[in-house]
């Protein structure tokens, strides 16, 4: 199926998110999209905006069933999370399962003043109440399907689906 | 047969040993490991990923460390744990290994950890699970007899690669009694299957084991000689518990000349990081300058341990 292009996608973020964030809000991307667009956000936006960056493999709900995935990456939040207000930012949003995990985790590091949710791609197909606060695009995928996005040499995003769903 | 750690799809089921442990599974140990430290860094020092999961504590000989560092591990991915020091209970009942563990999976273990004074019973305890049909159940090994000590093997392996990076240009040495040591077992298997050129034994001939060199070590006796443009300095423990007979004149004898002091580290590379497993024996094998100096790696290896046992567990419960 055709995808939206992903630096269209991008833009079309940031134009929502532009005005309407806190000026001193945290961006916390969940590894690995969300970082990337974390990280893109963070100089696209104005205002000062702390990155940091999570890997919610020890908070998944699928553990007992898939274990843990081969490479964890170090969940990094260089800042007070206590009484922040917190963006979330992933590359796709879909069962919300690992949105609710990345709640969970930034919980350990202290109590948000609130947490916002920004998503490049929303796919629908909710198992959980979770909803986005900015996204990018909202487009309807078959459950087969996965949604990936990958980042060229040049740093340019790219979605493209693949068989499995997520 | 196949390697009875490994299941079917070649994943790590049970730990028992670094002997034959292909270097990916070693690997990735440690690259799991590293998400861990900064777990104990946090306000809360705990992830949720082995809640509801059992790990039994099976000591059948004591061992307060090591008890200790896999508890705070186990506990800090949140499982319930459950100490047995079974040396003073069943057994001296007359029950046999294998009615304990059946035991206590009929109270839904999902893992044992074992220490055990003779070689071999961990192995006994996975090839039962094995057997009958409960692989689920894992085993970690954490010290059996003269042969093996994985988790401190992996810990070790973690320290050398935080601090020299790269295992394929080291020089590593390790220093004093080798023959009752599963510590300089489980660390040599390791540094070379993670392809280590230059792994040294140093000791008096009669604290190390016949077939030495099989393990594919240099030995050295003299230790000046042994530690000269060494990288990695690792001191073992005089155990003196586990020695019948006399394998030493004294002591002080034995410090005089493989006692790490800080003379004796300058023959060294200037670099060159010190670690020793504990409990130390200061001035029987290291002197305490060398000990507290700015060399010595030997508490961040506690602590690089409870993240290394937190990637075991939390890879063997998800297989």
């Amino acid at each position: 199926m055709a995808l939206p292009d992903a630096e269209h996608t991008f833009a079309a973020l940031a134009d929502r998110m532009r005005g309407a964030v806190a000026f001193d809000a945290r961006f916390v991307g969940i590894y690995s999209g969300g970082a990337w667009i974390a990280e893109r956000l963070q100089r696209t936006i104005d205002g000062d905006h702390p990155v940091g960056f999570i890997d919610v493999s020890f908070y998944r709900d699928d553990f007992s069933r898939k274990g843990l995935k081969p490479e964890v990456k170090r969940t990094q939040l260089p800042f007070e999370v206590e009484g922040a207000t917190i963006v979330l930012i992933d590359d796709v949003l879909y069962t919300g399962r690992s949105v609710r995990a990345a709640i969970n985790e930034l919980f350990d590091y202290g109590r948000p003043a609130r947490v916002e949710l920004a998503v490049l791609v929303d796919r629908g197909g909710r198992e959980l109440p979770i909803e986005a606060t900015y996204a990018g695009v909202r487009i309807a995928v078959a459950r087969d399907l996965s949604i990936v996005l990958s980042r060229g040499a040049d740093g340019r995003l790219a979605l493209a689906t693949e068989a499995g769903g997520a | 047969m196949r390697n009875p750690q490994l299941n079917a799809a070649g994943e790590l089921t049970h730990l028992l040993t670094l002997e034959g442990l292909p270097a990916e599974i070693i690997v990735r140990v440690l690259d799991t490991a590293l998400p861990f430290v900064s777990i104990a860094e946090r306000d809360v020092k705990k992830v949720p990923l082995l809640r509801g999961r059992s790990v039994f504590n099976l000591f059948f000989e004591n061992s307060t460390r090591t008890r200790t560092t896999f508890e705070i591990a186990a506990k800090r991915l949140s499982a319930d744990v459950i100490n047995l020091n079974i040396g003073v209970s069943s057994t001296s009942k007359g029950e046999t290994l294998r009615d304990t563990v059946d035991n206590l999976v009929a109270m839904n273990a999902d893992m044992f950890v074992v220490r055990h004074a003779q070689s071999g019973a961990p192995h006994l305890i996975a090839a039962h699970l094995n057997r009958t049909g409960r692989a689920h159940v894992h085993v970690v090994n954490a010290g059996d007899g003269r042969h093996a000590h994985p988790t401190q093997g992996l810990l070790d392996l973690f320290t050398i690669r935080h601090y020299k990076k790269d295992f394929r240009n080291l020089t590593v040495a390790i220093v004093g009694d080798v023959l009752h040591s599963r510590v300089a077992r489980s660390l040599i298997h390791g540094l070379t299957t993670l392809g280590t050129p230059e792994v040294r034994v140093i000791g008096p001939k009669t604290l190390l084991p016949a077939a030495v060199q099989s393990l594919g070590v240099r030995v050295h006796h003299d230790m000046r000689e042994g530690l000269a443009g060494c990288d990695v300095v690792v001191m073992l423990r005089l155990q003196s518990e586990r020695m019948r007979g006399a394998l030493l004149p004294s002591t002080g004898e034995y410090f005089k000349h493989y006692g790490l002091t800080s003379e004796k580290l300058a023959l060294a590379r200037h670099d060159a990081i010190v670690m020793h497993p504990g409990p130390m024996n200061r001035g029987v094998e290291i002197d305490s300058a060398v000990a507290d100096g700015e060399r010595s790696v030997i508490l961040p290896q506690v602590t690089f341990g409870i993240a290394v046992r937190m990637a075991v567990l939390s890879i063997l419960a998800g297989t």
